[in-house]
């Protein structure tokens, strides 16, 4: 199955981190998905600070500055793994360094029926 | 229902459970699997019972299945999405009749799916009943406390989860089992406790035999893990104490007067067995050994009259120190009552009353109450005593605890 997994960061908890170590460990992670098959390495967001939001309501457009949700935990990148079943999917997440600065969201990706 | 009918009933469910693992092991299609059997199903749970059960059940079902699938199929002119499993089941229909053989068991796989951490806690213990023993939605629901719609809507979500969400039939690695194991346990514990507080019987099922049931599957399907036979262990022993908590009229018995030749030998002796296997090499570890510890414990003291309760204090605090738990701390001052007195279990149990977990918990009030009382404090115990009956709900306990109020007010 194939999942894409969504990173969500506290930023402040991430700012605080030991910053060289952190890019290292990433490098590793990033490394070891680079190899595996199915898997790809995905994109890193710039923080919610530069996020803007827009709605449109009876089509007018409202543009918001800032996150979709002002959460603690701000969606921070994204990458995907194919993997047997869930419990594959979770070893990647805690593989992932940012699952000690945040939480990583598991959603299976649509796949069309009778595959 | 006599003997022979629930065993057919029983053979019947084993079967299901086996047939419905296996299908969906393969598919991690609950719903799938469990709609192509059912028709097999509900044929099997009216004709065994009279009939008796076949010579060879799982390929008796499967048959059935078959056959219905079929007939629907050509009913309905069309291919639709029991196909997979009409192809599936016969396959396995014509390789279980070529090889004589039994289908491949895995409920095991299917209970550790349904316990998976990715499923809700509460969840659990009805995703297993329903699918391992084919109980309906309503049953569930009755002894859940739940409108039967509400229950069926969640079982449907959460085998839709477990497929949608890729969640694995398998029995975990080593490395992880200890603790996904724990949460198959505490979901087979839950629906004993279900079971346990269902006095006179009712309308409800006996979820306490379902779960007894499926702890006996648990520890032959997995007989090296020593915790599955201590929660086996814990279940049978209160079980067996099941005949003696209420008196003919229904009034409730505390433990210290049970009329121990009520109790059930065979179940104690089988639960004496369980644990000793469990805990021969190491001792007690996990939460369920200690707990049927502690049972066996109370029960040599019953029975034989051994001082056990020094044992019983360190096993809770053994305990407590694996689950730091305000309950287990409960328990452990009222063992402690016993050794030291009622004024040492009050002591031990002041850091609770700031815990907001112990402002409605009955058995904290009760217990509270029973010490206060102990130690010559009637005002204090019948202010508890009035607490604890606001909490409870079994007519026989309100009864009972009534009747120790008046007697403070009277002392």
């Amino acid at each position: 199955m194939r999942y894409m997994m969504l990173i969500h960061h506290d930023e402040a908890a991430l700012a605080k981190a030991p910053q060289q170590e952190l890019w290292a460990e990433y490098a590793a992670f990033n490394e070891a998905l680079t190899k595996a098959e199915g898997s790809t390495t995905g994109e890193r967001l710039q923080p919610s600070s530069a996020a803007t939001t827009v709605r449109q309501l009876d089509g007018k457009a409202d543009v918001l500055d800032g996150p979709y949700a002002d959460t603690k935990e701000q969606f921070a990148g994204y990458f995907f793994v194919t993997a047997d079943d869930l419990d594959g999917a979770i070893a990647w997440a805690r593989r992932c360094p940012s699952s000690k600065y945040g939480s990583i969201e598991i959603r299976p990706v649509f796949e069309a029926q009778g595959k | 229902m006599t003997g022979a009918a629930k065993a057919a009933e029983r053979a019947a469910r084993e079967s299901y459970g086996r047939l419905v693992a296996f299908l969906a092991a393969r598919t991690r299609d609950i719903s799938g699997a469990e709609d192509a059997l059912a028709d097999a199903f509900a044929a099997a749970l009216g004709s065994w019972p009279r009939q008796g059960v076949p010579a060879n059940p799982d390929a008796w079902l499967l048959t059935v299945a078959r056959r219905r699938q079929t007939d629907a199929a050509r009913r309905r002119q069309t291919r639709l999405a029991g196909e997979s499993h009409v192809q599936l089941i016969n396959d396995e229909l014509d390789a279980a009749i070529a090889e004589q053989g039994d289908i491949p068991d895995r409920r095991l796989a299917l209970m550790f799916a349904c316990a998976h951490p990715a499923i809700e806690r509460g969840m659990r213990a009805p995703l297993i009943l329903q699918t391992v023993l084919g109980l309906t939605a309503a049953d569930i629901a009755a002894a859940f406390l739940i409108p039967p719609a509400t229950m069926g809507q969640r079982l449907v979500r959460a085998k839709s989860r477990i497929l949608q969400a890729g969640i694995p039939f398998r029995v975990p690695d080593r490395d992880e089992l200890p603790e996904r194991l724990d949460a198959v346990l505490d979901a087979v514990y839950a629906a004993y406790s279900k079971g346990w507080s269902e006095v006179d019987g009712g309308a409800t099922p006996p979820l306490a035999d379902e779960a007894i049931w499926l702890g006996r599957l648990i520890v032959s399907l997995l007989p090296e893990a020593a915790e599955a036979k201590g929660m086996l262990a814990l279940m049978l022993y209160t079980e067996a104490r099941r005949p003696a908590r209420r008196t003919a009229e229904g009034a409730y018995v505390p433990l210290e007067v049970h009329d121990t030749s009520l109790w059930d030998d065979s179940l104690i002796e089988a639960a004496e067995t369980l644990l000793h296997e469990a805990t021969a090499a190491n001792g007690p570890s996990g939460r369920y050994q200690l707990e049927a510890a502690i049972q066996s414990a109370h029960i040599a003291r019953r029975l034989h009259g051994a001082a056990t309760w020094p044992a019983i204090v360190a096993l809770y605090d053994h305990l407590l120190q694996l689950t730091a738990s305000p309950v287990v701390a409960l328990n452990r001052a009222v063992a402690l009552a016993e050794l030291e007195g009622p004024t040492a279990a009050l002591a031990a149990i002041i850091p609770l009353a700031d815990d907001k977990r112990m402002q409605d918990y009955q058995p904290y009030w009760a217990a509270r109450a029973h010490l206060l009382e102990r130690a010559g404090q009637p005002a204090e115990a019948h202010g508890a005593f009035t607490i604890a009956l606001g909490l409870t709900t079994d007519p026989a306990l309100r009864r009972y605890l009534e009747g120790k109020r008046t007697a403070c007010s009277a002392g």
